[in-house]
This record gives structure tokens, sequence and C-alpha cells, in this order.
């Protein structure tokens, strides 16, 4: 069952991460990094691109899920853990009982979570409030949001996902989702399904996209409809963005890993956050 | 020499030393050789036995406690406080917390009063927010949440308010499996009738190898080809509204199963002795008529201890049901869809915070299944002696 376990994120394409090696040098520093599978494209770009400029550091990055990553920061097996949500009250504490400190919190960039509908869909928007309803199961026909007379089917992700947890927390305001919704192993396969379903909705990252209609959505009844753009999540007109980060054990925040972590977070790193396909941050939580 | 043979006893020492060591010591190796890896792959069972079972067994002991508003103590009364009284609060063992400095323990518990005040009002006064969800009662009996009109199995572990009803994972799992074991047993049964006794031997000399080779196909293969092609056939066929469900997902299945199912049933068929054919033939019976009436029932125990087997198999197929169908709905109608408890586990348990409520359900999860997969072999192997015996006359 273990076995399984580890076979099915072995499928997981995300989670099929390689382990970037350079020759390594004598005084090489080596840095690893390890947590969210949302994140791990990200990491390895800037992996990359990083030991391109710096060859005598050394990094390593593999997935496996956020709280993957935070249990590996508690036994110090990674340096760095990338996560798609905040720390937990409970991992906070376990990592005060394994290093004495609370991890230090680093923002190094925003996503922004799209709800896509088929193609041939006829509804453009929807508020949040007709979200919600929608995903806990309380509208079930689409013409009651002003569309055609048929019965919705709801998509969602795996309740081990951050993007699950945002959405519940944000959107659905913590209720539960409807349990006839699909869970999905990944933004790939939400898309996949809305696109084949005439009657589906979903969620997932916005730089996700081809196959399915991306909804405009409205913060309240009221407030004008926003498409999600680099420019309406980047300036949080848009309702439903998120951060995501890097935590790092205070006492190895130093030398190399307080570098590359600068780095990161600095103009040229925040330039690949776009070429990967989420958002830069601000620059008012850039590095200088 | 002529004092053993009078007594009719070979000179057999501890482990078979005297006898073997002198007279042939490499086959003495090899036979101790393989009698300690046959040992240590029993060891290894019994120790990943061990390993699932202990990380559940807090749950068991009811010792986990997933209430979402706690009693806090506000570090400033760190003192009013007995260190055993403070040890359980943090949840700690003595070893780690006799190692611990005050501002250590000062920062935990700053943490959790933190926690409790991240919570949002509204469910700071939810009634289910003082339940610990980990209770049996609220494992397997309905129970009406905030926000629900009836008492419901619900299986949402993520979330405020952690609601960990395993019911709709069984009834997911024993779903798809049955709706497998009814596609596959009679066509897997059908087909080892027909290989074993009625086809040429060039016939069978194809279809055997042929039909075992379906299970070299990866179940992520299957699933895949379920998930794509399967499901949106069926839909146009049957027309039913969930595209994904456990219809398609117990089909696939039942692919995956087949080999298994006809395989063991072809042995059974087969060490039915000629005699029993012959007898048939002789009086006069058909073909067809000493198959099904004579060499049928007397494989029967075989081909039950293969279906137990398939049984088993399609417990703990995880990939197959993953690709396919995942709600956590509680329904027995086979075109809605199904979570099965292996499902459950591989999604999970890379997010679960370890050593948490929620890991701990999981392995729960996983002893269940060991359990079930235990007893569907015993039962399976049972048979499979009750076959040898009977086919020896020895019953």
């Amino acid at each position: 069952m273990n076995m399984k376990t580890k076979l099915t994120r072995l499928i997981t394409p995300l989670a099929l991460t390689v382990a970037i090696s350079v020759p390594a040098l004598a005084h090489a520093g080596s840095i690893t990094v390890k947590g969210s599978d949302t994140m791990v494209i990200l990491a390895q770009k800037w992996a990359e691109v990083y030991m391109g400029k710096q060859p005598e550091t050394k990094i390593q990055v593999t997935g496996g899920g956020t709280g993957t990553g935070f249990a590996a920061l508690q036994n110090r097996t990674t340096d760095l853990c990338n996560a798609s949500r905040k720390i937990k009250a409970a991992e906070q504490g376990k990592c005060i009982e394994a290093f004495g400190a609370r991890p230090t919190e680093y923002k190094v960039a925003l996503d922004g979570l799209s709800v896509y509908l088929h193609a041939d869909n006829p509804v453009k928007e929807l508020s949040l409030e007709q979200l919600e309803s929608i995903f806990t199961g309380k509208i079930k026909n689409w013409k009651e949001v002003g569309g055609p007379d048929a019965a919705i089917t709801v998509y969602s992700r795996e309740n081990s996902s951050g993007t699950y947890e945002f959405f519940k927390e944000h959107v659905l305001k913590g209720k539960d989702f409807m349990a006839s919704a699909e869970t999905k192993p990944g933004t790939a396969a939400v898309l996949q399904a809305v696109a084949k379903d005439k009657g589906g909705i979903g969620y997932g990252g916005a730089a996700y996209g081809a196959g399915a209609k991306h909804l405009s959505v409205k913060k309240d009844g009221s407030s004008p409809a926003v498409e999600p753009t680099e420019e309406s999540v980047v300036n949080g007109s848009y309702p439903i963005s998120r951060h995501l980060f890097i935590y790092v054990n205070p006492k190895l925040d130093q030398g190399e890993t307080a570098a590359f972590l600068k780095w990161i977070r600095s103009d040229e790193g925040q330039k690949l956050v776009q070429e990967v396909g989420y958002y830069p941050l601000p620059q008012n939580l850039r590095a200088k | 020499m002529s004092e053993h043979s009078q007594t009719g006893k070979r000179p057999i020492g501890w482990m078979g030393i005297h006898r073997g060591h002198k007279a042939r010591p490499l086959e003495w190796l090899a036979e101790k050789f393989i009698f300690l890896v046959s040992l240590s792959a029993i060891l290894v069972i019994f120790l990943i036995f061990l390993f699932v079972a202990r990380e559940a067994l807090p749950l068991f002991l009811g010792r986990m406690d997933s209430a979402l508003v706690k009693p806090v103590i506000p570090p400033g009364d760190m003192d009013k406080h007995t260190p055993e009284e403070l040890r359980q609060y943090l949840g700690l063992d003595a070893a780690k917390f006799k190692a611990m400095d005050r501002e250590t323990l000062q920062l935990l518990m700053e943490v959790k009063v933190e926690a409790q005040n991240e919570i949002p009002e509204n469910f700071r006064n939810d009634k289910d927010a003082r339940i610990n969800t980990t209770q049996w009662r609220y494992l397997v009996l309905p129970h009406q949440w905030t926000g629900y009109d009836q008492p419901e199995y619900i299986w949402q572990p993520v979330g405020q308010i952690h609601k960990y009803n395993i019911v709709p994972l069984f009834v997911g799992s024993l779903k798809t499996t049955l709706i497998g074991l009814l596609f596959a047993v009679p066509l897997a049964v059908g087909a080892a009738i027909y290989v074993s006794q009625l086809a040429r031997p060039r016939v069978r000399e194809i279809l055997k190898p042929t039909i075992e080779l379906l299970s070299g196909i990866p179940s992520v293969v299957i699933g895949f080809f379920a998930l794509l092609v399967m499901a949106t056939a069926f839909q146009h066929v049957f027309g039913y509204e969930t595209r994904l469900n456990a219809f398609v997902a117990g089909i696939a299945l039942g692919f995956a199963i087949i080999p298994i199912v006809f395989s063991i049933s072809e042995d059974a068929l087969t060490s039915v002795p000629r005699s029993y054919t012959q007898a048939a033939l002789a009086l006069g019976a058909s073909r067809w008529q000493t198959a099904w009436q004579v060499v049928l029932p007397a494989a029967l125990p075989g081909v039950f201890a293969a279906v137990i087997l398939g049984f088993g198999r399609a417990m703990g197929e995880t990939m197959i049901v993953l690709m396919v169908c995942s709600a956590s709905v509680m329904s027995w109608s086979i075109f809605d869809s199904a979570r099965s408890i292996t499902t459950t586990i591989a999604a999970e348990m890379a997010e679960a915070v370890s050593g948490g409520h929620h890991y701990r359900i999981l392995f729960m999860l996983g002893v269940l299944l060991f359990a079930v997969a235990f007893a569907s072999n015993m039962i399976a192997d049972v048979v499979m002696h009750r076959l040898k015996h009977r086919l020896e006359g020895k019953r």
C-alpha cells in the first residue's frame, strides 16, 4: 500500500521531479528544496537559472506536496520548503519542537485561481456568492444562474492540494464541497474534465487555460466582473488570488541560502515567475 | 549404518547438520539460504503490518483530539500549572519536554493561542467546533453537521471541522469491487471452462497465454483508457448524468481481475482428474454436459478461491479507481461516483500533517484494508486446501 502511494506520486507528472545535478565542486554549497507540487516547475526554473549564474552552488528540487515539505523542514532533510498555502499552527509547533524557532516565511510569487467552464457554456460571469452556492451544491442547474437548462457537474481538486484548501476557505467560506464533487489529482486533470463536460465547472491556476473558458468573477452582486489577467491578479482587483511561499529554518537562512532567497525575490527572479505561468510579486514585496 | 537401518531412523541432528553438511555441504548451504529468504519475507510483512498498526494506534486508543476549539492556557500563566499539565497540554513526550528550555515552551504555547485566534468567528460558535471527530461514532455513524438538512455520512477531512466518516469510502470500495466481480467472474470462468474443457489444443495454446497477458497491462494504462474512452462511450450508451462513475471504474477493475480469476479457475478445472471426464463421456454425456455438470462442480472450491483472490485484488487496486472517479458520495447507485479506500490513502497521504489526526485516520484505513485482504486471502487458502483434499478423495 505504501508502495502504491509512492507509485501514484510517481505518476503524477508534477511529482515526477528529477534532482538537478551539476558537477560538485570540493567547496560547493548545496541547497535542497522540497514541497508543493504546484511550485515544482517554478522552483526548478529558479534553480536552473541560478545555478547557471552561480556554478559553485548546487540546488536540488523535489516535490511531494506542501505537507511533505514541512515534514522535511522539521527533520532538517531540506533547507527550503515550497508551500502553496500558509503554514498551519500544528506544523509551526512541530518546527519549534524540532529547531526551537518559527520558520521564516517568504512570499515568492502570486497565483490567480480561475473558474473554468465548458467552452460552449453561455454563462460569462458569476459572483463569489453564486460560486459558493454552486460548489456547495445549493445551485444544481445552470438555468438558476442564467445559463441553459442543464445539470451542473462540479469538479474539484484532491483535498491534499493547497488549491483545494484555498478555494474552500476563500470562495466557500469554509463550507464543505458538495459530496458528489468529482475530485481530480491535478489542475490539468480538472481542466481536461471540464473541457469534455458541457455542464462542468472547475477551478485551478489562471495560468493553465487551453480547452476551457475562464469565468469573470464579481466580488459581490453589485461590483463589476473581473477577468483573471496578469494585471487584475497583481493589482488585487481579481478576487481569487493567493501567494506562494517559501519557508526556511531561520538558523539556516544565511550564506548561499539567503542569497538564493534574495535573488528569487529580486526583479530577475520574478521575471522567471511569469515565464512559468504564475504572477510576479508587486514591487513593494520584492527584495531590493 | 546397520544400527540405523534396524531402527528405521537416519542420523538427523540439529537443523540437519549431521546429515547434510558432511555429505553435501553446498546443498545444505543452499537449503539454509532459501530458508532465511522465506523467513525474511514473513518478517518484512510482519514489520510492515506492525508499522501501519503503530501509526494508527493512538486513534484506536482514542488519544487523538480533532476538536476545532480547545481550551488554551495563556503563555503568561505558564507558572500556574505543573510541568506535567503543561506537557500534556502541549502533547509532548517526557524526553522531548525535558530537553526543551523555557523559551521554546513559551513559543509553543504562543502558537497554540494563535491557532485558536485564527479560527473564523462563525466557526468558533459552531455547535460542531468542540466535537472530537475522531471518535468512533463520528467515524461510522451519520451526524447532522452545521449546514446540512439531515444526518449524513460525510468524508471532508480538510477544513475547519474535520469530517472523517469512513462509511462512504467503504461503500465506494465495495461498490466498484462488486461491479468489477459481476463483470469479470462470468467472463473469466466462462473462458476458463472453454479453454480447459472445450477448446481444441491449438486454440487453447493461443488463448491461455493471451488472456494471461492481460495481467501485464499496468493498471494506470487501464485507468487512462477508462477515463478517456470507456467513460464517454458508456455515457452515450446508457445516457446517465455523471460521466465518471462507479460503473465505469468497476468495469475497468474487471479488466484487471479477469486474468487472475481466469488463470486460477483454469488451473482448478484442469486439475480435475481425467477419470471424471472419461466416466461422464462414457455414460453418454455431451462435452458441454460434462464440463458444466461434472467438471465445474468438482472444481468449484478452486473457482471460488479464484473469485476471492480477485476480490482481494479489486479491493486493493488503487490507480484505476483513482483515475476514474473519486467523489466521496454516500450512494449505492452504480451510476453515481465513488471513492475507494485505497484512492483516499494514495491521494491524501502526501499532504496530511505527519502524526496528526488525518494522518492517523489514513493509517487506520490501511489497517482495515490489511484486515480485509488478510481475511479474503485466508478464505481463499482454506478453500484451496478443501479442493486439494476433495480431489485426492481424503474427505
